[in-house]
């Protein structure tokens, strides 16, 4: 007979970490692991394209930016700025936009086992990650190779990346757990996304648009955020958020929104846990 | 004929029921209660939230469970039965934490693996080697635990050969073999498993069964849901009918079975509240029963002895040219004859029914079988002509033959062999 068969314990039904925190974790990590190798398995480079695919990125970019158009004209190190700009905005975007469906397209797995519901958006977050590694090593050899200089605030990078992982994967969330009910967000999230890149300064230095537009857009704490990533690690001279946004109250609105959409990530989800798989 | 094999070794002398009415509760399930909210018209998209802002959503409440109590003790092997739709699968997918229920409590004492079917969590683009240690997580083990048990998992399905192949280049037997291998190499003190003998080849049956058989040994305790009774009344221990949400029954496999039967063939009606009808619309079997040469009814037959079958056919719509098949198997699943028939006619009379008539199948087979437990399926075609079933295969009759007489096989043939000595040939 088993050892513990004595003690009998409640069955509490689906959670978003339903099966304790390890089994969680070794389950977020072989989804994660599993999913990154099988992107680049089959190909002729392998993990070599996991570094050569932002290099093409970049050099695609300068040519069209540092060429056609001239919106990087007398910006400090525009080149890298652009590259670390669409690592980081890359990041978010790929993560979101992959985790809309994930939920639903695990649903064998949702609604034959006992899986953390949780797991799935947030190993689609992690398989993005792992890409966002790669692609800061390269972006580091550029903006050594371009003449930025290493400065003691490049100790900030996990702070910065923290905070972009945080918002990421509140969002991921958000519409891995609303999608099976309203299955609209796939549409709605594209567009949105796409309006978002442009919504925030990746391709253009924030400081050139006009006062009103540099308000709009500082409401955004994407915005804030590549803000912070230009000041520390690229240029120290770059404005600062609080300049931008037109004073330092303003910079409650981005932080407003920061706060509020993980509180309605982690709300939503703990709701919507137990039920997903009656919605498949 | 399963009780007194099995004693488990800790405890010689006592009878392994009475070892498990001592047992702990492994289980305990009390009060149950799950409704689904069926929506009317489903509001899938904001489109149409938009478009019909002012249209409530209408739902069904469909209660899938309505106080369902039981208790299964540690070491048991427990069936649960009924017909599709009872609530079997939503009860077993709440006790595996897929759903929530909606009132009453379930505790669980030891590891549960957390699974109710074969394969799921399976991905296609993943080798099986990955896949069994991805499975062996999602089984609560750890990943070094995983890895640890990943060659005997390989070497009990016998794909150790196949370790680095991705999965959609298998076959689906080899699927199910790697499925079952990770299940019972996981370990778990409480398994929960729906019908996973609907799947894979007969071999592959016959080894599941086997490993039932180990499982049950070994003092593993087991929540089965089927549909196939011959299963229930060989390995349970006791077995459970949930009919409409509710717990019509719980007691011995062989109890179970026969109200099961009585429920899907509108039996004995003290213990069914309705009449049983079959979900298809075209015709029920509304009896079936086996008669011995004195023509009382039986459960089952002495070998040699004559036997009489019966069944008896009610078309609810209109039928042209019936077909019914009936197919006998042994409890390994194992064809071993059948037949087809089709309406005795007089000259003239049209080959169809009408709704409401009824047909009495029956008449002597010949009693050639080994003793052992035999299983009558059957299923009836609405027209030969094209084929369409009208009556998609049920489980019909269970009974059992029993002899002294046993033999290879299943089935004794009449034979005109002799042994004789003979002289040299004089060339």
């Amino acid at each position: 007979m088993s050892s513990g068969a004595a003690n009998l314990r409640d069955v509490r039904g689906p959670s978003a970490l339903g099966g304790g925190w390890r089994r969680s974790w070794d389950l977020l990590y072989l989804m994660a692991m599993t999913e990154f190798k099988r992107t680049y398995f089959g190909t002729a480079l392998g993990y070599v394209w996991s570094l050569a695919r932002p290099l093409m990125l970049f050099g695609v970019l300068l040519v069209v930016f540092t060429q056609a158009f001239h919106l990087g004209s007398g910006v400090p190190h525009y080149p890298v700025l652009l590259l670390f700009n669409i690592v980081l905005f890359g990041f978010f975007q790929e993560a979101t936009i992959t985790s809309v469906q994930s939920i639903v397209l695990q649903e064998g797995v949702v609604r034959k086992t006992q899986f953390p519901r949780l797991v799935i958006p947030a190993s689609v977050v992690l398989t993005a990650l792992i890409n966002l590694s790669f692609n800061l090593i390269v972006t580091f050899v550029f903006i050594l190779a371009f003449g930025v200089s290493p400065r003691w605030s490049w100790m900030l990078l996990p702070v910065l990346i923290g905070m972009l992982l945080v918002i990421t994967s509140a969002v991921s969330m958000l519409l891995s757990s609303l999608y099976p009910r309203f299955r609209d967000l796939g549409m709605i999230w594209t567009v949105v996304s796409t309006a978002l890149f442009y919504a925030t300064p990746v391709l253009y230095p924030l400081e050139k648009m006009t006062p009103s537009i540099r308000e709009i857009v500082s409401m955004n704490p994407l915005a804030v955020i590549l803000e912070l990533g230009r000041k520390w690690i690229i240029d120290p001279h770059a404005p600062e958020p609080a300049m931008l946004a037109g004073g330092h109250l303003r910079l409650l609105i981005p932080a407003a929104i920061y706060v509020g959409t993980c509180v309605a990530a982690v709300v939503v989800f703990r709701r919507e846990a137990p039920r997903i798989a009656e919605a498949l | 004929m399963n009780a007194v094999t099995n004693i488990p070794e800790t405890a010689p002398g006592a009878g392994r029921s009475d070892q498990l009415a001592a047992a702990p509760l492994a289980i305990e399930v009390s009060n149950l209660k799950k409704v689904f909210l069926i929506p009317q018209n489903r509001i899938d998209s904001l489109r149409e939230r938009f478009t019909h802002p002012l249209t409530r959503q209408h739902y069904r409440l469909l209660q899938a469970l309505d106080d369902v109590s039981f208790n299964v003790r540690s070491g048991e092997f427990f069936g649960i039965v009924g017909r599709n739709g009872s609530g079997k699968s939503t009860l077993l997918k709440i006790m595996a934490s897929i759903y929530r229920a909606d009132a009453g409590r379930v505790r669980m004492a030891g590891r549960l693996a957390p699974f109710i079917e074969l394969g799921v969590g399976f991905n296609p683009e993943l080798t099986s080697r990955e896949n069994v240690l991805l499975n062996g997580v999602l089984m609560g083990l750890s990943r070094k635990e995983a890895a640890q048990r990943l060659d005997a998992v390989l070497d009990f399905a016998e794909l150790r050969e196949f370790a680095d192949l991705k999965l959609k280049n298998y076959s689906s037997g080899m699927m199910v073999r790697l499925a079952f291998s990770v299940m019972v190499e996981a370990d778990a003190d409480v398994m929960l498993i729906d019908e996973v003998l609907a799947v894979g080849d007969a071999s592959f049956s016959q080894k599941c069964l086997d490993v039932f058989e180990d499982m049950r040994n070994r003092g593993r305790t087991i929540v089965l849901v089927t549909h196939d009774m011959a299963t229930v009344q060989r390995f349970c221990d006791r077995a459970m009918l949930i009919h409409d949400s509710k717990v019509q029954y719980i007691g011995e496999p062989d109890d179970t079975a026969l109200r099961y039967y009585r429920l899907n063939f509108g039996g004995d009606p003290d213990q069914v509240r309705e009449p049983g009808m079959l979900p298809d619309v075209n015709g029920r079997m509304i009896d079936a029963w086996l008669e011995n040469s004195r023509g009382e009814r039986v459960q089952n037959i002495e070998q040699h002895d004559r036997f009489f079958f019966n069944c008896l056919f009610e078309a609810r719509r209109d039928l042209d040219r019936p077909v019914f098949s009936f197919q006998f198997v042994d409890s390994e699943g194992t064809d071993i004859f059948g037949f087809t028939k089709m309406l005795q006619l007089d000259d003239g009379v049209p080959d169809r029914l009408e709704a409401g008539q009824r047909v009495h199948i029956a008449g002597e087979v010949e009693n050639r079988l080994l003793p052992g437990r035999y299983h009558v399926s059957a299923w009836v075609v609405r027209n030969r002509a094209t084929g369409d079933h009208a009556l998609h295969t049920i489980s019909l009759l269970d009974f059992l033959v029993y002899g002294t007489e046993q033999g290879p096989g299943r089935v004794q043939l009449r034979d005109d062999v002799h042994a004789v000595v003979v002289e040299p040939d004089p060339r």
